[in-house]
């Protein structure tokens, strides 16, 4: 029996760092501080039955049994034949796998993308036009007096965000935690959050830039002449410009809500506006709820290496970015690329309707821990070890902060990890020898 | 002027990179060479002659050249990017990034043109006589110094966020566009038949006329009376218009936006 | 491999060779005496130098990834596709990390420091770092505003000071001790400033003169190779020359411990200016270069400007709030717990704006009024004054007083008027452009095997193609200027890496970082301490805090022994 201290949960952006974990013959018997979520998932690993345990390769249109080379051989044909290859998926695995699949998709001249494209795309957008005005975690631990939530239900997509980094821990300024600090939540409905929240502020279903144009201009000396907008009365936006602008720090954490509500890139350009101004009167920063728990991850070390921090099209050799264009749904719904490698993502069951249709047509290969819509409609299926349980690596919180998520019991015999089975087929698809032995990093 | 007049075959459905279809590039080559040019699919290298039949006369400067698209080319992207003078008419639609940093000349398309046509234009003409899609006269990502020169023409309508970051230049749409028209648009004038909402929405600057109506305001612009007949940039525009300062959610905001009154 | 780099003009200050033709051989990555059946490079009719040093460049790291995630408009520049043996690339101020590996090695740099790295996030900086080929690496490490240190600092325990320094170096795997705008970080952290040495630091008690003094102290108490690293308060406000001539006074008490000053003034340019108002921006590098020039604590690097399009990017979150709310252009910030607080801001030098031309001019008149060249080192602050790959540019202006005066004809009169450049014929030589490029960088970092090519030194060279019997520098500028930014031959670690300005090998450098050790009882009383912050006030384990040393290539730790200090 192994008891291991201050290991990382490899659930959600949260990346809670303070997890317990008992093995005992390679088996997970105890899991202490995590959340609800993040305990299943770490006794999940526990539960081969519902794992890929073998490689599978698709013949007379069954997926069949098959072993690591034949399916990687096929995988790399499959890539080598394609003219534009999509690599999606992404935000549940390493740093590590983000870097030899950014290798893979340069050698290919494909198109790689993450799952930031369906969910704080639009946040990237913004930051590109507005900058970006945060923090780290523990600053607004230490410092925040005004958090609000703007479209995001951290009860349910992030469970100890609340306890760890927002509202409820002390702080070494906030000596009495909760109650040294005010909760905002501004949604379109009353969710958890807003129940536990001194004030809830219900905003129009698709208004929200209305009110944070609003907003700012109250924020910014000006007067406003309609009664309410977005369905929040005009007193009520006056009193919420006046406690940001009179909190010593305030947070603005957003969500999807905002992300994936009607203005997209534009709520979170307003947003960050919004704070910017915010910083004439007092401390005031904002910060996105990330879900997957390495999505950022990826839109680091996508940048550093090509430049641009998701959909990037490698297809003359060099990485060209523009969303709309090289985004996945955007390829797959104008009919544009022939093969599609998916790793640690289910696109089938999240994507639209037409990029299905798409992806029905082209052959897939499809690396991931356990089942899914994806690998069922995949070519080729190799299963892969548990990021953070059963390797280790790098992610990167929702602020960036980068932890190195452990291991810390072993994969399902012969299931290597996501930068193993990369590394394969990028030799394979370089027609070169697979080098002795592993980087120690990467 | 000497005529090249590019036919075209089978397109691929990869989306074609086409940006050596414009008349500095064109100019003094042998219809030949023309053909011989490279153009781009997924991760493929092509040559123009693969994608289009290529005849006619060719000129020795770009300013005596005009280029006649024979058709549809729904797939190609990148027709006329940088071009500095001559003529590009397209006989179809085209997609996206027609006239792309554009400088000068004038580029035609007879149908509708894919989203970001008219991306960072400096100078020349772009004319389209069917629909534009998103951002058109737009910006790249990030880059806050956006369209500087040159004239749009919209015959119909176009989706959002034209003229985004538009920062000099015109342009006129005569149907209708989507939301975001004039998104933090810094200089310049912006013409459109009719808009949804959030015109204007983070502009500092610049003008934008909407000759019909308007769906929804923000509530972040200021009524500022009413002109009759304005004339805004050397041009005039008839009727009774209500105007509006904005978007006063920016500092300093110095944007004006007229609406007609109904 | 051994290589004879046969018959050059050789440049080694740290050796006292000054342009003498001789032979330099090389021998498992190796300076040695002699070598047999080596090949053969024919170096006659150029300039052979070491390897050059960058020692201040925001190459890596959160805040350069944030530069990048902010500007993809800086992305579509410099594309260039890959090669059989280099990766795609693009970004001009803000490189991607292949390239910034790529365009150093072809100016003939093998070695380079990045400026900024936040302890809490020098995990990023390492992953960068990795990315990084062709050179060897280390990181300066910001603690000017760190909770720890400056605690320590305020109840005078300056050796649980130094235990801390050596524990955080070693965890966060940097090279250096580096000071940003000390206090203002904290107080950044509230939306305040400190905007003199005696302002005391909200909540904390303590003024930056104090923690100035007090890390040049734990810095010569633990002898680390390289002297603090002071990026001062009031970077880039107008008249912040008096602030920063009072900074040099500072740690004049601290001897050094090795043979190099006690602090290097970071990108003195942004920190010596006139004036009252924007109007009135004048010049006072005249001051400043006396007071260096009478100090034998102090060196700088220059931090120049050259006009273009560029990406700011400092540990200083105020002064980056300050600077976008003058130009209204996008803004990124990141408060680091306990830590320090960055900013991100593009900026336009324009050879129209008043301002530009005077901090174009600050910069070449620090390099010209500064007699001894080991005292001014050339940086452009990379990405702050402009991207690195203009050193040659800068290396133009220098060594030619035509070249200034026409560039000053192009930009705005204020240069000529507000400056005291015009009156300046000093031209710097080939010796002297050696030490401001690498002599002065090693010497400064205390890295005895770099900077020179004496037996026993690293094999890293450059070779230009320039013959100093028949060039004028002074005459033939745009020459210099070309050939310094293509050497002939690069070679790192004793191989080819570049040949006639192309990249033929992309190797992987090696890491430095510090390894003291300081006495055991301390180092648990020290534990204890942080132990106990960890647990209430990071947001991370402290067991999760420290970077691994497989997150660098070819970790090299200097060791050093502190057990003296108890
Ligand atoms: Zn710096």
């Amino acid at each position: 029996m192994h008891r291991y201290t201050d290991v990382i949960c490899s659930f959600c952006g949260t990346l809670c760092d303070d997890i317990e974990v008992v093995v005992e013959d390679n088996r997970i018997v105890d899991v202490k501080h995590a959340c609800r979520i993040g305990t299943a998932k770490f006794f999940a690993s526990n539960d081969y039955e519902h794992r890929i345990l073998k490689p599978m390769v698709r013949k007379n249109g069954k997926l069949v049994e098959a072993s690591l080379d034949e399916a990687v051989e096929r995988a790399a044909e499959i890539l080598k034949s394609a003219t534009k290859p999509l690599l999606y998926g992404w935000s549940s695995t390493s740093c590590e796998a983000h870097s030899v699949g950014i290798e893979l998709a340069e050698e290919l001249g494909g198109v790689i993308d993450n799952t930031t494209t369906v969910c704080h795309g639009p946040s990237a957008l913004a930051i590109h036009d507005a900058g970006y005005i945060s923090c780290t975690l523990g600053e607004v631990k230490n410092r925040a007096d005004l958090i609000i939530y703007w479209g995001a239900n951290p009860m349910h997509g992030h469970p100890r965000h609340l306890s760890r980094y927002s509202i409820f821990p002390r702080g070494y300024f906030r000596e009495r935690g909760q109650q040294d600090r005010e909760l905002i939540v501004i949604d379109v409905r009353k969710t958890d959050t807003a129940k536990i929240a001194n004030k809830f502020i219900r905003v129009n279903y698709g208004e929200d830039y209305e009110l944070i144009s609003a907003l700012r201009k109250v924020v910014n000396g000006g007067e406003l002449h309609q009664e309410s907008v977005a369905g929040v009365p005009r007193e009520e936006i006056i009193a919420l410009a006046e406690k940001m602008k009179n909190a010593q720090f305030g947070v603005l954490f957003f969500g999807m809500g905002l992300t994936q509500s009607y203005g997209r890139h534009r709520n979170i350009d307003n947003a960050i506006c919004l704070v910017r101004d915010l910083n004439t009167h007092t401390k005031f920063v904002i910060m996105a709820m990330r879900g997957h728990y390495n999505v950022v991850g990826f839109n680091e070390v996508l940048s550093w290496q090509a430049g641009f921090p998701f959909a990037v099209d490698m297809g003359r050799g060099f990485a060209w970015y523009n969303p709309g264009e090289t985004t996945a749904n955007d390829v797959l719904q104008r009919g544009e690329c022939d093969a599609a490698l998916i790793i640690a993502s289910d696109p089938v069951s999240h994507f639209p309707r037409k990029s299905i249709e798409h992806l029905a047509k082209i052959p897939i290969i499809a690396i991931d821990i356990h089942p899914t819509p994806t690998t069922q409609l995949a070519d080729v299926v190799i299963p892969s070890a548990i990021v953070g349980i059963e390797v280790d690596g790098t992610a990167y919180r929702m602020d960036a902060v980068p932890l190195r998520l452990r291991k810390v019991k072993e994969p399902p015999e012969g299931v290597l990890s996501d930068v193993e089975i990369l590394r394969r087929i990028l030799a394979k698809v370089r027609g070169e020898q697979l080098a002795a032995k592993a980087e120690v990093a990467r | 002027m000497q005529e090249v007049v590019l036919t075209p075959k089978e397109q691929p459905s990869y989306g074609l990179i086409a940006e050596c279809i414009s008349c500095d590039v064109f100019a003094g080559k042998s219809i030949e060479e023309i053909e011989a040019l490279p153009v781009y699919y997924g991760n493929k290298q092509g040559k123009l002659g693969d994608f289009f039949d290529v005849s006619g006369e060719v000129a020795s400067s770009a300013e005596e050249m005009r280029i006649v698209i024979a058709g549809d080319v729904t797939k190609t992207r990148w027709i006329g990017r940088e071009m500095s003078a001559g003529e590009i008419v397209v006989k179809g639609s085209a997609e996206m990034y027609v006239g792309a940093w554009m400088r000068g000349g004038r580029i035609v398309v007879e149908g509708d043109v894919g989203a970001f046509s008219g991306m960072l234009m400096r100078g020349g003409e772009l004319r389209v006589e069917g629909n534009a899609g998103d951002y058109l006269g737009c910006s790249y990502r990030g880059e806050w110094r956006g369209m500087s020169g040159g004239t749009i023409i919209v015959e119909g309508n176009a989706g959002m966020e034209v003229g985004q970051n538009l920062n000099g230049g015109r342009i006129f749409v005569k149907g209708s566009v989507e939301s975001f028209a004039g998104v933090r648009m810094k200089k310049g004038l912006l013409v459109v038949g009719s808009a949804t909402d959030r015109v204007g929405a983070q502009m500092t600057g610049g003008t934008i006329v909407v000759l019909g109506s308007i769906l929804r305001l923000l509530p972040s612009f200021d009524f500022a009376g009413e002109v009759e007949n304005p004339e805004i940039d050397g041009e005039s525009f008839e009727g009774v218009f209500k105007k509006y300062t904005g978007d006063h959610a920016e500092r300093n905001a110095k944007g004006v936006l007229y609406v007609r009154k109904e | 491999m051994k290589l004879i780099l046969k018959n050059g003009f050789v440049y080694d200050p740290l050796n006292g060779i000054n342009g003498e033709k001789m032979d330099i051989c090389i021998e498992d990555g190796k300076i040695v005496e002699d070598v047999k059946d080596a090949k053969v490079i024919d170096c006659s009719g150029k300039v052979v130098m070491p390897g050059g040093v960058e020692i201040h460049s925001h190459i890596a790291g959160g805040k350069v990834n944030v530069g990048r995630l902010m500007r993809p408009e800086d992305h579509i520049k410099n594309v260039m596709p890959k090669t059989r043996l280099t990766r795609a690339v693009n970004g001009y101020s803000t490189p991607s990390t292949f390239l910034t590996g790529y365009l150093y090695a072809k100016l003939g740099y093998t070695t380079a420091f990045t400026a900024a790295m936040p302890p809490l996030m020098a995990r990023h900086t390492h992953e960068e770092l990795h990315d990084i080929p062709m050179l060897d690496k280390g990181a300066l490490t910001l603690m000017g505003n760190n909770w720890f240190v400056m605690r320590y600092l305020k109840r005078g325990d300056v050796e649980l000071a130094a235990a801390f320094v050596a524990w955080l170096l070693k965890a966060a795997k940097g090279y250096a001790i580096k000071v940003v705008n000390p206090g203002g970080g904290e107080a950044w952290g509230w939306g305040r400033d400190v905007r003199s040495l005696d302002d005391p630091v909200p909540h904390f008690d303590i003024t930056p003169r104090e923690i100035i003094s007090g890390l040049a102290k734990v810095n010569e108490m633990l002898s680390l190779p390289h002297s603090i690293h002071l990026h001062a308060n009031n970077l880039g406000r107008v008249g912040n020359y008096v602030t920063t001539l009072e900074t040099m006074e500072v740690p004049n008490g601290t001897k050094p411990a090795r043979e190099r000053q006690v602090v290097q003034l970071t990108h003195a340019q942004f920190h010596s200016y006139g004036g009252d108002s924007w109007r009135t921006f004048a010049s006072e590098a005249e001051s400043i270069a006396k007071a260096v020039n009478n100090n034998e604590n102090v060196i700088i690097d220059i931090g120049q400007v050259v006009f273009g399009d560029t990406t700011t990017m400092t540990a200083d979150g105020p002064m980056e709030y300050y600077l976008s709310s003058l130009t209204g252009l996008k803004w990124a910030n990141k408060n680091i717990e306990l830590e320090t607080s960055p900013g991100v801001t593009p900026f336009v030098y324009s050879k129209r704006s008043p301002v530009s031309a005077v901090q174009w001019a600050v910069g070449l008149e620090l390099a010209l009024h500064i007699k001894d060249p080991f005292k001014v080192l050339l940086t452009t602050d990379h990405p702050n004054g402009a991207p690195f790959f203009k050193y040659p540019t800068i290396i133009a202006w220098l060594m030619s007083a035509r070249y200034r005066e026409e560039t000053m004809k192009e930009v705005h009169g204020a240069a000529q008027k507000n400056t005291t450049l015009a009156t300046i014929d000093r031209e710097y030589d080939f010796y002297e452009i050696a030490v401001i490029t690498r002599a002065g960088q090693a010497k400064s970092l205390g890295l005895a095997e770099k900077g020179h090519l004496g037996v026993g030194a690293d094999a890293d060279v450059a070779v230009y193609d320039l013959n100093p019997e028949e060039v004028d520098p002074s005459r033939d500028y745009k020459l210099i200027e070309e050939k310094f930014a293509r050497t002939s031959y690069t070679i790192k670690g004793g191989e080819i890496v570049v040949k006639d300005g192309e990249i033929v090998k992309v190797v992987d450098g090696r890491t430095l970082y510090i390894d003291a050790k300081v006495d055991e009882g301390l180092e648990r009383e020290l534990m204890r301490d942080i132990d106990y912050y960890f647990k209430r006030f990071y947001s991370v384990n402290l067991a999760n805090y420290p970077v691994q040393e497989v997150y660098l290539t070819n970790p090299t730790p200097v060791q050093i022994d502190a057990s003296n200090v108890r």
